[in-house]
Protein backbone atom coordinates (compact mmCIF):
# COMPACT_ATOMS: atom_id res chain seq x y z
CA UNK A 1 0.00 0.00 0.00
CA UNK A 2 1.21 3.46 -0.80
CA UNK A 3 1.82 5.74 2.19
CA UNK A 4 0.09 9.12 2.31
CA UNK A 5 0.84 12.37 4.10
CA UNK A 6 -0.05 16.07 4.13
CA UNK A 7 3.41 17.30 3.23
CA UNK A 8 6.37 15.58 1.60
CA UNK A 9 9.63 17.49 1.89
CA UNK A 10 12.49 16.64 -0.45
CA UNK A 11 15.81 17.54 1.09
CA UNK A 12 16.98 17.76 4.71
CA UNK A 13 19.18 20.83 4.50
CA UNK A 14 18.34 24.03 6.40
CA UNK A 15 15.17 24.70 4.35
CA UNK A 16 13.85 21.13 4.58
CA UNK A 17 14.69 20.67 8.25
CA UNK A 18 13.14 23.99 9.30
CA UNK A 19 10.06 23.35 7.17
CA UNK A 20 9.64 19.90 8.71
CA UNK A 21 9.87 21.12 12.31
CA UNK A 22 7.41 23.95 11.61
CA UNK A 23 5.00 21.71 9.69
CA UNK A 24 4.97 19.17 12.51
CA UNK A 25 4.20 21.97 15.00
CA UNK A 26 1.29 22.98 12.79
CA UNK A 27 -0.10 19.45 12.94
CA UNK A 28 0.71 18.40 9.38
CA UNK A 29 1.63 14.77 8.80
CA UNK A 30 5.07 15.25 7.30
CA UNK A 31 7.54 12.98 5.51
CA UNK A 32 11.09 14.12 4.73
CA UNK A 33 13.06 12.32 2.03
CA UNK A 34 16.79 13.00 1.84
CA UNK A 35 19.59 11.52 -0.21
CA UNK A 36 22.18 11.58 2.58
CA UNK A 37 22.54 9.26 5.60
CA UNK A 38 22.26 12.21 8.02
CA UNK A 39 20.28 15.47 8.11
CA UNK A 40 22.06 18.79 7.47
CA UNK A 41 22.25 19.13 3.72
CA UNK A 42 25.61 20.11 2.28
CA UNK A 43 26.03 23.18 4.49
CA UNK A 44 25.71 21.22 7.76
CA UNK A 45 26.91 17.96 6.27
CA UNK A 46 27.72 15.26 8.85
CA UNK A 47 27.30 17.68 11.75
CA UNK A 48 25.69 15.37 14.34
CA UNK A 49 28.30 12.67 13.93
CA UNK A 50 31.14 15.16 13.79
CA UNK A 51 30.02 16.78 17.05
CA UNK A 52 29.83 13.34 18.67
CA UNK A 53 33.05 11.76 17.39
CA UNK A 54 35.50 14.58 16.64
CA UNK A 55 34.26 17.79 18.30
CA UNK A 56 37.65 19.50 17.80
CA UNK A 57 36.76 19.76 14.12
CA UNK A 58 33.90 22.12 15.03
CA UNK A 59 36.61 24.73 15.66
CA UNK A 60 38.07 24.11 12.21
CA UNK A 61 34.72 24.46 10.50
CA UNK A 62 33.58 27.47 12.53
CA UNK A 63 30.55 28.83 14.33
CA UNK A 64 28.29 29.06 11.27
CA UNK A 65 28.68 25.31 10.79
CA UNK A 66 28.22 24.52 14.48
CA UNK A 67 24.98 26.55 14.40
CA UNK A 68 23.48 23.70 12.37
CA UNK A 69 23.33 21.55 15.52
CA UNK A 70 20.36 23.56 16.75
CA UNK A 71 18.49 22.80 13.52
CA UNK A 72 19.29 19.09 13.44
CA UNK A 73 18.27 18.79 17.11
CA UNK A 74 14.87 20.39 16.44
CA UNK A 75 14.50 18.26 13.31
CA UNK A 76 15.22 14.99 15.10
CA UNK A 77 12.78 15.88 17.89
CA UNK A 78 9.97 16.81 15.48
CA UNK A 79 7.06 14.43 15.02
CA UNK A 80 7.79 13.56 11.38
CA UNK A 81 8.81 10.57 9.28
CA UNK A 82 12.40 11.01 8.15
CA UNK A 83 13.53 8.80 5.28
CA UNK A 84 17.31 9.05 5.00
CA UNK A 85 19.24 7.58 2.05
CA UNK A 86 16.16 8.14 -0.14
CA UNK A 87 16.73 9.07 -3.78
CA UNK A 88 13.72 10.74 -5.35
CA UNK A 89 13.68 10.08 -9.08
CA UNK A 90 10.32 11.57 -9.98
CA UNK A 91 7.68 13.89 -8.55
CA UNK A 92 4.27 14.27 -10.17
CA UNK A 93 2.03 17.37 -9.99
CA UNK A 94 -0.70 15.17 -8.47
CA UNK A 95 1.42 14.71 -5.34
CA UNK A 96 3.13 11.40 -5.97
CA UNK A 97 6.78 11.02 -5.03
CA UNK A 98 8.70 8.09 -6.55
CA UNK A 99 11.83 7.15 -4.65
CA UNK A 100 14.39 4.46 -4.04
CA UNK A 101 15.63 3.56 -0.58
CA UNK A 102 17.67 0.62 0.73
CA UNK A 103 17.60 -1.00 -2.68
CA UNK A 104 13.81 -0.90 -3.05
CA UNK A 105 11.51 1.45 -4.99
CA UNK A 106 8.43 3.01 -3.40
CA UNK A 107 5.79 5.70 -3.85
CA UNK A 108 4.54 8.31 -1.42
CA UNK A 109 1.30 10.24 -1.89
CA UNK A 110 1.35 13.77 -0.54
CA UNK A 111 -1.19 16.59 -0.61
CA UNK A 112 1.63 19.12 -0.92
CA UNK A 113 5.27 18.70 -1.86
CA UNK A 114 8.04 21.05 -0.77
CA UNK A 115 11.11 20.84 -2.97
CA UNK A 116 14.25 21.78 -1.03
CA UNK A 117 17.22 20.22 -2.84
CA UNK A 118 19.43 23.25 -2.17
CA UNK A 119 22.20 24.58 -4.33
CA UNK A 120 25.04 23.20 -6.39
CA UNK A 121 28.23 24.93 -7.40
CA UNK A 122 28.13 26.90 -10.61
CA UNK A 123 30.40 25.15 -13.08
CA UNK A 124 33.75 26.84 -13.74
CA UNK A 125 34.66 25.35 -17.12
CA UNK A 126 38.34 25.93 -17.85
CA UNK A 127 40.80 23.81 -19.86
CA UNK A 128 41.77 20.80 -17.74
CA UNK A 129 38.90 20.98 -15.23
CA UNK A 130 38.06 17.34 -15.95
CA UNK A 131 41.49 16.07 -14.79
CA UNK A 132 41.69 13.88 -11.69
CA UNK A 133 42.93 16.12 -8.89
CA UNK A 134 40.51 18.91 -9.79
CA UNK A 135 37.49 19.13 -7.50
CA UNK A 136 35.08 21.83 -6.44
CA UNK A 137 35.65 23.76 -3.20
CA UNK A 138 32.32 22.33 -2.07
CA UNK A 139 33.65 18.81 -2.62
CA UNK A 140 36.75 19.59 -0.59
CA UNK A 141 34.61 21.05 2.16
CA UNK A 142 32.24 18.08 2.09
CA UNK A 143 35.02 15.55 2.71
CA UNK A 144 36.48 17.80 5.41
CA UNK A 145 33.10 17.91 7.19
CA UNK A 146 31.85 14.39 6.58
CA UNK A 147 35.09 12.41 6.55
CA UNK A 148 37.85 14.47 8.18
CA UNK A 149 39.80 14.48 4.90
CA UNK A 150 42.11 17.35 3.97
CA UNK A 151 44.17 17.82 0.80
CA UNK A 152 47.73 16.57 0.87
CA UNK A 153 50.61 18.07 -1.12
CA UNK A 154 50.49 21.34 -3.03
CA UNK A 155 47.07 22.76 -3.78
CA UNK A 156 45.43 25.99 -4.90
CA UNK A 157 41.90 27.39 -4.75
CA UNK A 158 40.68 29.20 -7.86
CA UNK A 159 37.54 31.15 -8.68
CA UNK A 160 35.49 33.43 -6.47
CA UNK A 161 32.80 33.59 -3.84
CA UNK A 162 32.35 33.46 -0.07
CA UNK A 163 32.59 29.65 0.05
CA UNK A 164 36.06 29.72 -1.51
CA UNK A 165 37.36 32.05 1.19
CA UNK A 166 35.61 30.10 3.95
CA UNK A 167 37.05 26.79 2.73
CA UNK A 168 40.54 28.33 2.56
CA UNK A 169 40.24 29.56 6.15
CA UNK A 170 38.95 26.17 7.35
CA UNK A 171 41.94 24.45 5.76
CA UNK A 172 44.32 26.91 7.41
CA UNK A 173 42.69 26.11 10.78
CA UNK A 174 43.13 22.40 10.00
CA UNK A 175 46.85 23.04 9.53
CA UNK A 176 47.00 22.70 5.74
CA UNK A 177 47.78 25.86 3.80
CA UNK A 178 46.77 26.53 0.21
CA UNK A 179 49.79 27.43 -1.93
CA UNK A 180 47.73 30.29 -3.38
CA UNK A 181 44.23 31.64 -3.91
CA UNK A 182 43.51 32.71 -7.49
CA UNK A 183 40.59 35.12 -7.43
CA UNK A 184 38.85 35.41 -10.80
CA UNK A 185 36.02 37.86 -10.25
CA UNK A 186 35.66 40.64 -7.74
CA UNK A 187 33.40 43.54 -8.80
CA UNK A 188 34.10 45.93 -5.94
CA UNK A 189 32.65 49.04 -7.64
CA UNK A 190 29.55 47.40 -9.05
CA UNK A 191 28.76 46.01 -5.60
CA UNK A 192 29.25 49.25 -3.74
CA UNK A 193 25.73 50.59 -4.29
CA UNK A 194 24.29 47.48 -2.59
CA UNK A 195 26.44 47.91 0.52
CA UNK A 196 23.70 49.47 2.72
CA UNK A 197 21.50 46.35 2.43
CA UNK A 198 24.48 44.15 3.16
CA UNK A 199 25.33 46.16 6.26
CA UNK A 200 21.73 45.95 7.42
CA UNK A 201 21.94 42.13 7.45
CA UNK A 202 23.85 41.65 10.69
CA UNK A 203 26.99 39.55 10.78
CA UNK A 204 27.78 39.26 7.10
CA UNK A 205 30.41 42.01 6.76
CA UNK A 206 32.17 41.09 10.00
CA UNK A 207 32.42 37.44 8.97
CA UNK A 208 33.78 38.30 5.53
CA UNK A 209 36.43 40.65 6.90
CA UNK A 210 37.43 38.15 9.59
CA UNK A 211 38.00 35.47 6.92
CA UNK A 212 40.18 37.82 4.87
CA UNK A 213 42.20 38.76 7.97
CA UNK A 214 42.66 35.09 8.82
CA UNK A 215 43.97 34.31 5.33
CA UNK A 216 46.25 37.33 5.36
CA UNK A 217 47.66 36.42 8.77
CA UNK A 218 48.36 32.91 7.50
CA UNK A 219 50.39 34.42 4.66
CA UNK A 220 48.35 32.85 1.85
CA UNK A 221 49.14 34.64 -1.44
CA UNK A 222 45.92 35.95 -3.00
CA UNK A 223 46.19 36.79 -6.72
CA UNK A 224 43.37 39.11 -7.77
CA UNK A 225 41.93 39.66 -11.22
CA UNK A 226 43.14 36.31 -12.52
CA UNK A 227 42.26 35.44 -16.15
CA UNK A 228 42.96 32.61 -18.62
CA UNK A 229 42.98 29.86 -16.03
CA UNK A 230 44.06 26.44 -17.32
CA UNK A 231 44.98 23.22 -15.56
CA UNK A 232 47.62 21.03 -17.17
CA UNK A 233 48.52 17.40 -16.63
CA UNK A 234 48.68 14.02 -18.30
CA UNK A 235 46.59 11.67 -16.18
CA UNK A 236 46.32 14.01 -13.20
CA UNK A 237 46.50 17.76 -12.48
CA UNK A 238 50.18 18.78 -12.36
CA UNK A 239 50.24 22.51 -13.03
CA UNK A 240 47.91 25.48 -13.02
CA UNK A 241 48.51 28.32 -15.47
CA UNK A 242 46.94 31.77 -15.18
CA UNK A 243 47.41 35.37 -16.19
CA UNK A 244 47.64 38.05 -13.52
CA UNK A 245 48.78 41.66 -14.01
CA UNK A 246 49.64 40.91 -17.63
CA UNK A 247 52.03 38.09 -16.75
CA UNK A 248 51.54 34.35 -17.27
CA UNK A 249 52.16 32.40 -14.09
CA UNK A 250 52.59 28.65 -13.64
CA UNK A 251 52.29 26.86 -10.32
CA UNK A 252 52.92 23.15 -9.73
CA UNK A 253 49.89 21.51 -8.10
CA UNK A 254 48.67 18.16 -6.84
CA UNK A 255 45.10 19.31 -6.30
CA UNK A 256 42.99 22.24 -7.51
CA UNK A 257 39.71 23.37 -5.93
CA UNK A 258 37.44 25.39 -8.22
CA UNK A 259 34.48 27.53 -7.22
CA UNK A 260 32.41 30.39 -8.58
CA UNK A 261 29.39 30.67 -6.39
CA UNK A 262 26.34 28.48 -6.15
CA UNK A 263 23.18 28.19 -8.24
CA UNK A 264 19.86 26.40 -7.64
CA UNK A 265 20.07 22.61 -7.87
CA UNK A 266 17.28 22.65 -10.39
CA UNK A 267 16.65 19.35 -12.12
CA UNK A 268 13.69 18.29 -9.96
CA UNK A 269 11.98 21.70 -10.36
CA UNK A 270 12.61 21.68 -14.13
CA UNK A 271 11.32 18.10 -14.43
CA UNK A 272 8.00 19.27 -12.97
CA UNK A 273 7.75 21.97 -15.62
CA UNK A 274 7.56 24.67 -12.97
CA UNK A 275 7.58 28.18 -14.46
CA UNK A 276 11.13 29.56 -14.28
CA UNK A 277 12.70 32.98 -14.71
CA UNK A 278 16.22 34.23 -15.40
CA UNK A 279 17.80 35.93 -12.40
CA UNK A 280 20.21 38.35 -14.01
CA UNK A 281 21.90 39.35 -10.76
CA UNK A 282 22.62 35.75 -9.80
CA UNK A 283 23.19 34.75 -13.44
CA UNK A 284 21.04 31.63 -13.23
CA UNK A 285 17.46 30.42 -13.68
CA UNK A 286 15.17 29.98 -10.70
CA UNK A 287 11.60 28.78 -10.30
CA UNK A 288 9.00 31.56 -10.18
CA UNK A 289 7.61 31.61 -6.64
CA UNK A 290 5.23 33.75 -4.62
CA UNK A 291 6.37 35.27 -1.32
CA UNK A 292 5.47 32.00 0.45
CA UNK A 293 7.34 29.62 -1.85
CA UNK A 294 4.33 28.48 -3.92
CA UNK A 295 5.30 27.53 -7.47
CA UNK A 296 3.27 27.66 -10.68
CA UNK A 297 2.06 24.09 -10.00
CA UNK A 298 -0.56 24.09 -7.20
CA UNK A 299 0.74 21.12 -5.18
CA UNK A 300 4.40 22.15 -5.37
CA UNK A 301 6.32 24.61 -3.20
CA UNK A 302 10.04 25.37 -3.28
CA UNK A 303 12.21 26.57 -0.38
CA UNK A 304 15.87 27.34 0.17
CA UNK A 305 18.58 27.88 -2.42
CA UNK A 306 16.66 25.78 -4.97
CA UNK A 307 14.31 28.76 -5.28
CA UNK A 308 17.15 31.27 -5.84
CA UNK A 309 20.24 31.64 -3.67
CA UNK A 310 19.40 32.96 -0.18
CA UNK A 311 22.09 31.32 1.99
CA UNK A 312 21.64 28.89 4.87
CA UNK A 313 19.89 31.27 7.26
CA UNK A 314 17.60 32.58 4.52
CA UNK A 315 16.84 28.99 3.51
CA UNK A 316 15.85 28.13 7.06
CA UNK A 317 13.41 31.04 7.18
CA UNK A 318 12.07 30.20 3.73
CA UNK A 319 11.39 26.63 4.86
CA UNK A 320 9.37 27.88 7.83
CA UNK A 321 7.43 30.32 5.65
CA UNK A 322 6.57 27.54 3.18
CA UNK A 323 5.35 25.32 6.03
CA UNK A 324 2.97 28.06 7.20
CA UNK A 325 1.70 28.47 3.64
CA UNK A 326 1.11 24.72 3.35
CA UNK A 327 -0.83 24.58 6.62
CA UNK A 328 -2.98 27.48 5.42
CA UNK A 329 -3.62 25.95 1.98
CA UNK A 330 -4.64 22.65 3.58
CA UNK A 331 -7.05 24.43 5.94
CA UNK A 332 -5.08 23.78 9.12
CA UNK A 333 -4.80 27.45 10.05
CA UNK A 334 -6.53 30.60 8.89
CA UNK A 335 -4.86 33.20 6.68
CA UNK A 336 -4.88 35.63 9.62
CA UNK A 337 -3.19 33.11 11.90
CA UNK A 338 -0.67 32.31 9.18
CA UNK A 339 0.22 35.97 8.68
CA UNK A 340 0.63 36.43 12.39
CA UNK A 341 2.62 33.30 13.18
CA UNK A 342 4.86 33.51 10.12
CA UNK A 343 5.85 37.09 10.95
CA UNK A 344 9.20 36.29 12.55
CA UNK A 345 10.25 33.90 9.78
CA UNK A 346 9.23 36.37 7.08
CA UNK A 347 11.18 39.17 8.75
CA UNK A 348 14.22 36.91 9.02
CA UNK A 349 13.93 35.93 5.35
CA UNK A 350 13.71 39.59 4.32
CA UNK A 351 16.79 40.42 6.39
CA UNK A 352 18.91 37.66 4.87
CA UNK A 353 17.61 38.40 1.37
CA UNK A 354 18.76 42.00 1.81
CA UNK A 355 22.38 40.82 2.01
CA UNK A 356 22.23 39.04 -1.36
CA UNK A 357 22.35 41.91 -3.88
CA UNK A 358 25.78 42.98 -2.58
CA UNK A 359 27.19 39.44 -2.69
CA UNK A 360 25.52 38.76 -6.05
CA UNK A 361 27.07 41.90 -7.56
CA UNK A 362 30.49 41.41 -5.93
CA UNK A 363 30.92 37.88 -7.27
CA UNK A 364 28.78 37.95 -10.43
CA UNK A 365 30.94 35.93 -12.83
CA UNK A 366 32.29 37.65 -15.92
CA UNK A 367 31.40 36.44 -19.40
CA UNK A 368 34.72 34.59 -19.88
CA UNK A 369 33.97 32.31 -16.91
CA UNK A 370 30.46 31.31 -17.97
CA UNK A 371 31.07 31.11 -21.75
CA UNK A 372 34.59 29.70 -22.04
CA UNK A 373 36.59 31.51 -24.76
CA UNK A 374 39.20 28.75 -25.26
CA UNK A 375 37.61 26.32 -27.78
CA UNK A 376 39.23 23.24 -26.20
CA UNK A 377 37.40 23.72 -22.89
CA UNK A 378 35.13 20.79 -22.13
CA UNK A 379 31.60 22.07 -21.44
CA UNK A 380 29.59 18.84 -21.20
CA UNK A 381 31.80 16.63 -19.05
CA UNK A 382 29.71 13.49 -19.61
CA UNK A 383 29.57 13.57 -23.41
CA UNK A 384 32.86 15.47 -23.76
CA UNK A 385 31.51 18.35 -25.85
CA UNK A 386 33.84 21.36 -26.08
CA UNK A 387 32.99 25.06 -26.20
CA UNK A 388 34.47 25.43 -29.72
CA UNK A 389 32.10 22.77 -31.03
CA UNK A 390 29.08 24.40 -29.39
CA UNK A 391 29.96 27.83 -30.83
CA UNK A 392 30.52 26.31 -34.27
CA UNK A 393 27.13 24.53 -34.18
CA UNK A 394 25.36 27.78 -33.34
CA UNK A 395 27.30 29.98 -35.74
CA UNK A 396 27.64 27.65 -38.74
CA UNK A 397 24.78 25.16 -38.31
CA UNK A 398 22.21 27.54 -36.81
CA UNK A 399 21.61 25.35 -33.78
CA UNK A 400 19.07 27.60 -32.04
CA UNK A 401 18.86 26.34 -28.46
CA UNK A 402 19.97 23.89 -25.77
CA UNK A 403 17.48 21.17 -26.69
CA UNK A 404 18.54 21.20 -30.33
CA UNK A 405 22.14 21.02 -29.08
CA UNK A 406 21.20 17.66 -27.54
CA UNK A 407 20.22 16.34 -30.97
CA UNK A 408 23.41 17.64 -32.56
CA UNK A 409 26.01 16.38 -30.09
CA UNK A 410 24.24 14.69 -27.12
CA UNK A 411 25.28 17.68 -25.00
CA UNK A 412 23.57 17.36 -21.58
CA UNK A 413 22.41 13.80 -22.22
CA UNK A 414 24.99 11.92 -20.15
CA UNK A 415 24.64 10.62 -16.60
CA UNK A 416 24.53 14.08 -14.94
CA UNK A 417 21.58 15.08 -17.16
CA UNK A 418 22.87 18.57 -17.90
CA UNK A 419 23.49 19.61 -14.30
CA UNK A 420 27.15 20.41 -14.98
CA UNK A 421 26.79 21.92 -18.47
CA UNK A 422 23.30 23.44 -18.67
CA UNK A 423 24.15 26.99 -17.65
CA UNK A 424 27.35 27.05 -19.75
CA UNK A 425 25.53 25.80 -22.86
CA UNK A 426 22.79 28.42 -22.61
CA UNK A 427 25.32 31.21 -21.93
CA UNK A 428 27.34 30.14 -25.01
CA UNK A 429 24.25 30.00 -27.23
CA UNK A 430 23.07 33.39 -25.93
CA UNK A 431 26.47 34.94 -26.62
CA UNK A 432 26.70 33.53 -30.17
CA UNK A 433 23.15 34.53 -31.05
CA UNK A 434 23.31 37.92 -29.34
CA UNK A 435 20.23 37.12 -27.26
CA UNK A 436 19.52 37.36 -23.54
CA UNK A 437 19.74 33.96 -21.82
CA UNK A 438 16.08 34.28 -20.82
CA UNK A 439 15.16 33.96 -24.52
CA UNK A 440 17.45 30.97 -25.09
CA UNK A 441 15.78 29.04 -22.26
CA UNK A 442 17.04 25.84 -20.68
CA UNK A 443 17.17 22.09 -21.31
CA UNK A 444 13.83 20.30 -21.11
CA UNK A 445 14.54 18.08 -18.09
CA UNK A 446 12.49 14.91 -17.79
CA UNK A 447 12.17 12.29 -15.08
CA UNK A 448 13.83 10.16 -13.89
CA UNK A 449 16.07 12.83 -12.37
CA UNK A 450 18.08 10.12 -10.60
CA UNK A 451 19.13 6.74 -11.96
CA UNK A 452 16.48 4.06 -11.63
CA UNK A 453 16.60 0.48 -12.84
CA UNK A 454 13.92 -1.41 -14.75
CA UNK A 455 13.90 -3.72 -11.73
CA UNK A 456 12.96 -0.80 -9.45
CA UNK A 457 10.08 0.14 -11.73
CA UNK A 458 8.88 -3.45 -11.99
CA UNK A 459 8.93 -3.79 -8.20
CA UNK A 460 6.49 -0.91 -7.69
CA UNK A 461 2.93 -1.57 -6.61
CA UNK A 462 1.11 -2.94 -9.67
CA UNK A 463 -1.77 -0.48 -9.42
CA UNK A 464 0.58 2.49 -9.64
CA UNK A 465 3.53 1.38 -11.71
CA UNK A 466 1.89 2.00 -15.06
CA UNK A 467 2.13 5.71 -14.25
CA UNK A 468 5.81 5.56 -13.43
CA UNK A 469 8.31 6.79 -15.89
CA UNK A 470 8.61 4.92 -19.13
CA UNK A 471 5.82 2.40 -18.50
CA UNK B 1 45.73 13.80 -2.98
CA UNK B 2 44.06 13.60 0.44
CA UNK B 3 44.99 12.66 3.98
CA UNK B 4 42.94 11.91 7.06
CA UNK B 5 43.25 14.54 9.79
CA UNK B 6 44.98 12.77 12.63
CA UNK B 7 42.60 12.93 15.58
CA UNK B 8 39.85 10.97 13.89
CA UNK B 9 38.58 8.51 16.45
CA UNK B 10 35.71 6.96 14.53
CA UNK B 11 35.20 3.21 14.26
CA UNK B 12 36.65 1.68 11.11
CA UNK B 13 35.76 -0.89 8.50
CA UNK B 14 37.92 -2.83 6.09
CA UNK B 15 37.31 -2.26 2.39
CA UNK B 16 39.15 -3.33 -0.75
CA UNK B 17 40.09 -0.40 -3.02
CA UNK B 18 41.34 -1.47 -6.47
CA UNK B 19 42.46 -4.77 -4.93
CA UNK B 20 44.22 -3.28 -1.89
CA UNK B 21 42.80 -4.02 1.54
CA UNK B 22 42.58 -0.80 3.56
CA UNK B 23 40.85 0.47 6.70
CA UNK B 24 38.59 3.56 6.57
CA UNK B 25 36.26 5.29 9.06
CA UNK B 26 32.64 4.09 9.00
CA UNK B 27 31.55 7.60 7.96
CA UNK B 28 33.25 7.16 4.58
CA UNK B 29 31.57 6.81 1.23
CA UNK B 30 33.09 4.67 -1.51
CA UNK B 31 34.21 7.88 -3.24
CA UNK B 32 35.92 9.16 -0.07
CA UNK B 33 37.80 5.85 0.16
CA UNK B 34 38.89 6.34 -3.46
CA UNK B 35 40.10 9.90 -2.72
CA UNK B 36 42.25 8.52 0.09
CA UNK B 37 43.48 5.31 -1.54
CA UNK B 38 42.40 5.31 -5.21
CA UNK B 39 45.51 7.02 -6.59
CA UNK B 40 44.10 9.23 -9.36
CA UNK B 41 41.44 8.33 -11.91
CA UNK B 42 38.50 6.31 -10.60
CA UNK B 43 36.95 5.70 -14.01
CA UNK B 44 37.70 6.11 -17.68
CA UNK B 45 35.04 7.78 -19.79
CA UNK B 46 32.78 5.93 -22.21
CA UNK B 47 33.55 8.47 -24.97
CA UNK B 48 37.33 9.05 -25.17
CA UNK B 49 38.57 6.78 -22.40
CA UNK B 50 40.22 9.61 -20.48
CA UNK B 51 40.57 9.35 -16.70
CA UNK B 52 38.17 11.03 -14.30
CA UNK B 53 37.85 11.16 -10.52
CA UNK B 54 35.26 12.36 -7.96
CA UNK B 55 34.49 16.03 -8.59
CA UNK B 56 31.47 17.34 -6.62
CA UNK B 57 31.08 14.76 -3.81
CA UNK B 58 27.38 15.65 -3.48
CA UNK B 59 25.66 13.53 -6.09
CA UNK B 60 25.24 15.97 -8.98
CA UNK B 61 28.23 15.45 -11.31
CA UNK B 62 28.26 11.64 -11.74
CA UNK B 63 32.05 11.68 -12.23
CA UNK B 64 32.47 9.20 -9.36
CA UNK B 65 30.69 6.35 -11.15
CA UNK B 66 32.55 3.23 -10.03
CA UNK B 67 32.16 -0.48 -9.55
CA UNK B 68 31.02 -1.40 -6.06
CA UNK B 69 30.75 -5.05 -5.03
CA UNK B 70 30.78 -6.00 -8.70
CA UNK B 71 27.94 -3.61 -9.59
CA UNK B 72 29.05 -0.99 -12.16
CA UNK B 73 27.83 2.63 -12.54
CA UNK B 74 27.36 3.28 -8.82
CA UNK B 75 27.58 6.90 -7.63
CA UNK B 76 30.47 6.37 -5.22
CA UNK B 77 29.80 9.58 -3.27
CA UNK B 78 26.33 8.35 -2.29
CA UNK B 79 27.27 4.82 -1.19
CA UNK B 80 28.37 4.35 2.42
CA UNK B 81 31.22 1.88 2.99
CA UNK B 82 30.54 -1.43 4.67
CA UNK B 83 32.78 -4.26 5.91
CA UNK B 84 34.46 -6.08 3.04
CA UNK B 85 33.14 -3.74 0.32
CA UNK B 86 34.99 -4.09 -3.00
CA UNK B 87 35.47 -0.70 -4.63
CA UNK B 88 36.95 -0.72 -8.11
CA UNK B 89 37.86 1.70 -10.86
CA UNK B 90 35.38 1.53 -13.75
CA UNK B 91 36.69 1.28 -17.30
CA UNK B 92 34.59 2.89 -20.03
CA UNK B 93 30.89 2.20 -20.16
CA UNK B 94 29.27 -0.55 -18.14
CA UNK B 95 28.84 -3.95 -19.70
CA UNK B 96 25.34 -5.38 -20.11
CA UNK B 97 25.39 -9.08 -19.34
CA UNK B 98 23.01 -11.56 -20.93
Amino acid sequence: MTATCDLAIIGAGPAGMAAAATAADLGLSTVVLDEQPEPGGQIYRGIDRLAATRPRHLEILGLDYAAGLELTRAFRKANIDYLDNAQVWQVEPDGRVFYRRNGAADILNAKKILIAPGAMERPLPVPGWTLPGVLTCGAGQTVLKANGLAPKGRFVLAGCGPLLLLFAAQLVRAGVKPAAILETTFNRWAALSYLPGFLAAPGYLGKGLALLRELKAAGIPIHKGVTQLAIKGDTQAREIEFVCDGTTHREPVDTVFLHQGVVPNGNLAWSLNLAHEWDNAQRCFRPTLDAWGRSSVPAILVAGDAGGIVGAKGAEAMGQVAAFATATDLGGISIEECNQRAGIARASLAKHRAARPFLDALYRPHQCWVAPPDPVTVVCRCEEVRSGEIRQLVNAQNCPGPNQMKSFVRCGMGPCQGRLCGLTVVELIAECRGLPVSEVGYYRIRPPVKPVTVGDLAALNVATRHDAVGL
Amino acid sequence: MFALLLDDTEARVTVIVNGDTVSVPTSFTAAAAMLLYGNGATRTTAISGEGRAPYCMMGVCFECLMEINGEPNQQGCLVAVSEGMRINRQRGKREVHE
